[in-house]
């Protein structure tokens, strides 16, 4: 079975690949491209830990063939801070002690960027419906919504 | 060892086409029920035919007489349409239900209903909103109403070959409005263990002029209930009419025991889900 | 002794590991590829009880990329036992878990291991292994394991007993184990009310999110290295080379980050198979469970059965209890029925008590660690008991327990009089609580738990190094699963008054670290902080001697004051010295400084907590919400708070899932139904609300800073919190979880069908 050679724009810069048909998007970022910030926590689209923006839209990669990002747009964890500058979600999750493990954290970073990304002022309801596809076992999510509230707050004074 | 390919047509035909050549494909819209049984050794396609490609496939079009929505069309995209939100609130709270954000970001109508599932959050609105699905196929095109789409677990009115287009919702009639609601047991996340969608229309008196509900997950396809309907039709949606459509509901569910709820809970509950949905479309149609 | 003043202790700086694990570069199990790697995976049974006839593996063998394939047969017999300071592992237990030899006992199995090229041919060989299997009646519940004539899992098993008892032939019953004092029948003569349930606990598991990973690799030399995502590199050390037959000086485990663990990444499943692969096929081996394996294979905690009564005086003074504790210890021994007993009345002062608890073996996996194992159960009784002999009697919930309530010198129930311990502050907090002070809101419920964990102590190791720019670097050899780098680096910037942002905590190997026990049983931040400060006062000795060498001077002329070195006796040349001062003349002065401490303390003063649950029911569908949570607990003293309190809510979250929804369902042949995370009902972050933390700081005797293990106790109460604020919702006693919708809703129906529809 030959490989498929998919040409996509990852964090913003041309990115290109082989996989096989049925390889997922999850397994084509961290095997074929090495970013390898993208988890894997139940392939099976529960869990969220996979989530990554593509075109705009929050997915979780585990559920998208590699295939598919041919000409797409996808946006990971190792694309969410600007060069040495965390994101203020970043920083936000740092200052208030939103990740024990952390193996669930780039997921909510990216899914939250998703949701601030299109609603800039979210409720503390919004950001938990929002982020209910994204499981923590460590935190008990307070202070993972905690973050996003504050985070979201100091991204719209960035803004004014 | 399997093998599988992968195309992305970008026409109606160029899908045809590939799905009368391989008769293993199958339809890759968001992916989100059919990769998830492909890993798990459930389905076992000889093509992932991606119809994301295809723009009547991924469109929201809507005219004077009603809505067409692209089978592949992401719940996200529906969900933010301001006529769809207008015209069938109901509809757009079971899409809203399919799954989380993630899922909405990729998961479709067509999808929802191809994979056949009873529990499938879309269906029961769109058989109470009189939806139609449109079928394209090696001999031309024909239209099915949703509620006898669907056939039982994972089977639906599809011949080989044949591609599920989009479906087609009329305009709702003056002081007409939908609803939809589910019973799980958290808050999000889950798959229904009931559900109900229900489509009431009043008179300028405040009658209740026509009904459809249509309840899920509580027998092997989503069920239109026409005893339910009749027992609010020639009311005002009170009290007592609400408790026997409630009685109806109950009545024509027929559900099984499983790992997500025992038959009796869903006899049960389906009911209740049936008398606080029609109160819901029934507060909706009066404001219009 | 004054209460310590405190400079880093109990702030709150970010944690030295966030920015790699916030943009993604920190490494997990799963992480890491090798050049020329191959990829494992496991055959397992789809019998949950079945004799092992004949497995061949010649047409898996023919698919091409495979390179090697193991089953029982490859691992040798080991009888042999490892200490693990709370108990000992039977590695022959542990070596048949990981791979089946004549036996399959549960549905999940691992019967043989492939490594092929790709994960694809893995799976596909996989497919054509041909396992002849005698299917056998499975054993589900600890009723039907103990029935006499029920088959039996191991032909050799007998009980083991304390005290002793008269075995006949093998046995389901892999453990027995009782308490007792005072005279039970007289106490419960002198009882004025008497309660008495039985309660069930369904099969739960820990949920960490990342699926168990390694990957093995045999060097030119014959060494082994091992990366894998453990809470315990020592001990994956230790029992793959025994289970192995390999020496342990010849293998090399490297911990990776870890996605959480809950007691769950104890156990070695993985490691052994990656290691016999990589040996056979010359080749770095990388294994990666599916989340459906986790579910099915790897170590949930016991399903449990526990008939308890409970005994008091009409002025809520508790005269007498007994219990009989039955936990599932899955196919192998090892449940945790022997600390539900020892937890059960911990956290009450009973003159007359009698616990005899089981270990039951059934078809379902063996039983990890979860999270305090085996206290959360048994609380559920306690505390339900309590919650309703207070019903009866019409007393406060807060004002029972505190009446009750153990304090320092009462007798613990396994034994000891307890030292300083906070059980009474803790119920003062709760009832000056705003939350408990607060109205009930109409249609919901209000539930009052508590809970107890011992806190381990065991063996931990740490050095700490000055560099010569005034910055300190600390190696343990503890993963970091929620903060505890961060923990130790506090205490190294308070000991040595360095920025807490200028010591570099790590994690490091076997062969870098000194031994040191799990990351678990609480006592990480205890026990391997112990060390740290240990090792960071070490540097602090030594720096007094180099100030006694600048300043010529005998040592005991020096005195480490106020984060620096103090000449006793100041002169113009004597003037006091910074960690910086000194360490820039380090070359100068004798070297380089390594302080080093390795500890064996005792277990650390047990922790106590109660929790406030409020809890709206729906009361025509059975669904329930928590609307309001508070936590309490003692914590000795929060070295990092946030850490401190994010165990709290973590704990308090799960003990929720556990009370609502968790549960695996099993099919009459005993397969799990429900093996992923769409059905295995986890709480979502729209499930629960804000969960507020008390932190009560009563300190532990015995530690510098006075230090109690957090992590565990927090888990303990909700079970009954939730459940005796259902009780207080629809005035039905539950005793069976989770309290699903169908559950309650039944039971509504039945006991009050008139409320259904009128309340809420």
């Amino acid at each position: 079975m030959s490989r498929l050679h998919i040409e996509t724009t990852v964090n913003g810069e041309p990115a290109e690949f082989l996989c096989a048909a049925d390889e997922t998007l999850l397994s084509g970022l961290r095997n074929g491209l090495g970013l390898t910030g993208t988890k894997e926590g139940c392939g099976t689209g529960d869990c969220g830990a996979c989530s990554v923006i593509m075109n705009d839209r929050l997915v979780a990669s585990c559920l998208v063939l590699a295939a598919e990002a041919q000409g797409q747009s996808v946006t990971t964890i190792e694309g969410i801070a600007s060069g040495t500058t965390l994101h203020p979600l970043q920083q936000a999750f740092l200052e208030e002690a939103a990740l024990q493990c952390g193996i669930c954290t780039p997921g909510f970073i990216v899914a939250a960027k998703a949701l601030l990304d299109v609603n800039p002022e979210p409720t503390e309801e919004q950001v938990r419906y929002w982020l209910a596809g994204n499981l923590c076992r460590c935190t008990g999510y307070d202070k993972i919504v905690r973050a996003v509230l504050e985070a979201a707050g100091e991204m719209r004074s960035a803004t004014v | 060892m399997h093998t599988v390919r992968y195309e992305a047509p970008g026409t109606i035909a160029g899908a045809l086409d590939i799905m009368a050549s391989a008769p293993g494909a199958m339809v890759l819209a968001g992916g989100t029920d059919l990769l998830v049984q492909y890993q798990s050794g459930l389905k076992r396609p000889a093509v992932f035919l991606d119809v994301k490609r295809i723009p009547e496939m991924m469109a929201i079009v809507v005219d004077a007489d009603g809505a067409t929505i692209g089978a592949a069309a992401p719940a996200a995209v529906i969900c933010a349409d301001r006529t769809l939100q207008a015209w069938y609130p109901g509809l757009v709270e079971g899409v809203h239900l399919i799954g989380s954000t993630q899922i909405q970001g990729r998961g479709s109508i067509g999808g929802n209903l191809c994979n056949g599932s009873p529990a499938a959050d879309s269906v029961c609105a769109l058989i109470a909103d009189r939806a139609v699905a449109r079928i394209a196929g090696p001999t031309g095109t024909r239209e099915v109403p949703v509620e006898a789409f669907m056939r039982g677990p994972g089977r639906t009115a599809l011949a080989p070959g044949e591609l599920l287009v989009a479906v087609r919702l009329p305009k709702p009639a003056p002081h007409t409005a939908d609803a939809y609601q589910r019973l799980i047991p958290r808050s999000e996340m889950d798959i229904a263990v009931a559900s109900c969608g229900v489509s009431l229309t009043f008179d300028a008196t405040g009658t209740c002029t026509a009904a459809r509900v249509a309840i899920g997950a509580v027998a092997p396809t989503p069920l239109l209930v026409l005893d339910a309907a009749a027992a609010l039709v020639g009311t005002t949606v009170d009290p007592e009419a609400l408790d026997r459509a409630a009685a109806a509901a109950s009545a024509a569910a027929h559900p099984i025991d499983d790992r997500r709820g025992t038959a009796a809970y869903r006899r049960t509950v389906v009911g209740v889900l049936t008398k606080r949905v029609a109160a819901l479309a029934a507060a909706r149609a009066k404001e219009r | 002794m004054s209460a310590p003043t405190f400079t880093a202790v109990g702030t709150r700086p970010i944690r030295h590991d966030g920015v790699d694990k916030v943009t993604g570069r920190a490494n997990y199990g799963a992480d890491l590829s090798l050049p020329g790697m191959l990829y494992g995976v496991v055959v397992r049974s789809p019998h949950t009880h079945a004799r092992i006839v004949s497995i061949d593996t010649s047409a898996a063998a023919k698919v091409p990329g495979v390179k090697g394939i193991v089953t029982g047969k490859d691992v040798p017999l080991i009888d042999a036992k490892l200490g693990m300071g709370e108990g000992a592992l039977d590695l022959k237990d542990l070596s048949d878990n990981a791979l089946a030899r004549s036996k399959a006992l549960y549905h999940g199995h691992a019967v043989a291991a492939i490594a092929a090229t790709s994960l694809a041919a893995a799976h596909e060989a996989a497919a054509l292994v041909r396992v002849e299997y005698e299917i056998l009646e499975p054993v589900l519940t600890v009723d039907r394991a103990m029935e006499s004539g029920a088959p039996i899992l191991h032909d050799t098993m007998t009980t083991q007993a304390r005290p002793p008892i008269e075995q006949s032939g093998p046995t389901n019953v892999a453990g027995r184990m009782e308490l007792r004092r005072g005279d039970i029948e007289q106490g419960f003569r002198d009882a004025d009310v008497i309660v008495e349930h039985v309660f069930r606990t369904p099969t739960s598991h820990q949920g960490y999110i990342e699926p168990h990973a390694c990957v093995a690799r045999v060097n030119e030399d014959g060494r082994i290295s091992i990366w894998t995502s453990t809470q315990g590199p020592f001990l994956v050390r230790d029992a793959t080379a025994m289970m192995l037959g390999l020496d342990a000086a010849n293998v090399k485990v490297t911990p990776s980050e870890i996605g959480g663990g809950f007691g769950g990444k104890i156990p070695v499943y993985l490691e052994p198979l990656a290691v016999l692969l990589a040996r056979m096929t010359q080749r770095p081996v990388k294994m990666v469970m599916t989340r459906d394996e986790v579910f099915r294979a790897t170590g949930p905690t016991s399903a449990t059965k526990i008939r308890m009564k409970m005994g008091a005086k009409r002025d809520g003074t508790i005269v007498a209890a007994s219990a009989s504790l039955y936990y599932e210890a899955g196919a192998y021994r090892g449940s945790p029925s022997g600390a539900g007993a020892m937890c059960a009345f911990a956290p009450y002062r009973i003159p007359n008590f009698f616990i005899e608890a089981y270990d039951v073996v059934v078809n379902k996996p063996k039983v990890a660690a979860y999270r305090a194992p085996g206290s959360p159960m048994a609380a559920l009784a306690t505390e339900s008991l309590i919650d309703e002999i207070a019903t009866q009697l019409g007393l406060d919930k807060v004002e029972i327990r505190l009446k009750n309530a153990v304090q320092e010198g009462d007798l613990a129930p396994y034994g000891p009089p307890y030292g300083r311990i906070g059980f009474r502050e803790v119920l003062e907090q709760v009832r000056n609580s705003d939350h408990w002070k607060s109205a009930v809101k109409p249609g919901v419920g209000r539930g009052l738990a508590c809970g107890f964990w011992f806190n381990a102590g065991m063996s931990s190791s740490a050095t700490v190094t000055l560099g010569a720019d005034g910055s300190a670097a600390v190696v343990t050899g503890n993963p970091d699963i929620g903060g505890t780098r961060a923990a130790q680096a506090l205490m190294v910037a308070e000991e040595l008054g360095v920025p807490v942002e200028r010591v570099r905590p790590s994690v490091a190997d076997t062969d870098t670290a000194g031994y040191t026990d799990l990351t678990a049983g609480s006592r990480t931040c205890y026990a391997t902080g112990m060390a740290v400060v240990e090792a960071s006062r070490d540097v602090r000795e030594q720096l007094r001697g180099r100030a006694a060498k600048i300043w010529g001077v005998p040592i005991e002329e020096t005195r480490w004051e106020h984060g620096r070195v103090e000449p006793v006796n100041p002169s113009a040349d004597r003037q006091p010295l910074t960690v910086a001062e000194i360490a820039a003349k380090l070359s100068k002065t004798g070297g380089p400084i390594i302080g080093r401490a390795a500890v064996n303390p005792p277990m650390a003063g047990p922790a106590f907590a109660a929790h406030i649950c409020d809890l709206e029911v729906d009361r025509e569908t059975g669904c329930s919400r928590v609307v309001r949570y508070t936590a309490v607990q003692d914590v000795g003293k929060a070295v990092h708070p946030s850490y401190v309190e994010g165990q709290m809510q973590g704990g308090a979250s799960q003990g929720i899932g556990w009370a609502l929804n968790e549960e695996y369902v099993y099919n009459a042949s005993g397969v799990m139904e429900n093996a992923g995370f769409l059905d295995y009902r986890m709480p979502v972050a729209s499930d629960l609300p804000m969960i507020d933390t008390i932190l009560v700081e009563v300190p532990t005797p015995g530690h510098p800073y006075g230090v109690r293990g957090v992590g565990e106790v927090p888990i303990v109460p909700p079970l009954a919190a939730v459940a005796n604020a259902m009780a207080d919702a629809t005035g039905i006693r539950f005793t069976e979880l989770p309290l699903s919708p169908p559950r309650v809703l039944a039971r509504l129906l039945e006991e009050a069908p008139a409320a259904v529809g009128a309340g809420a």
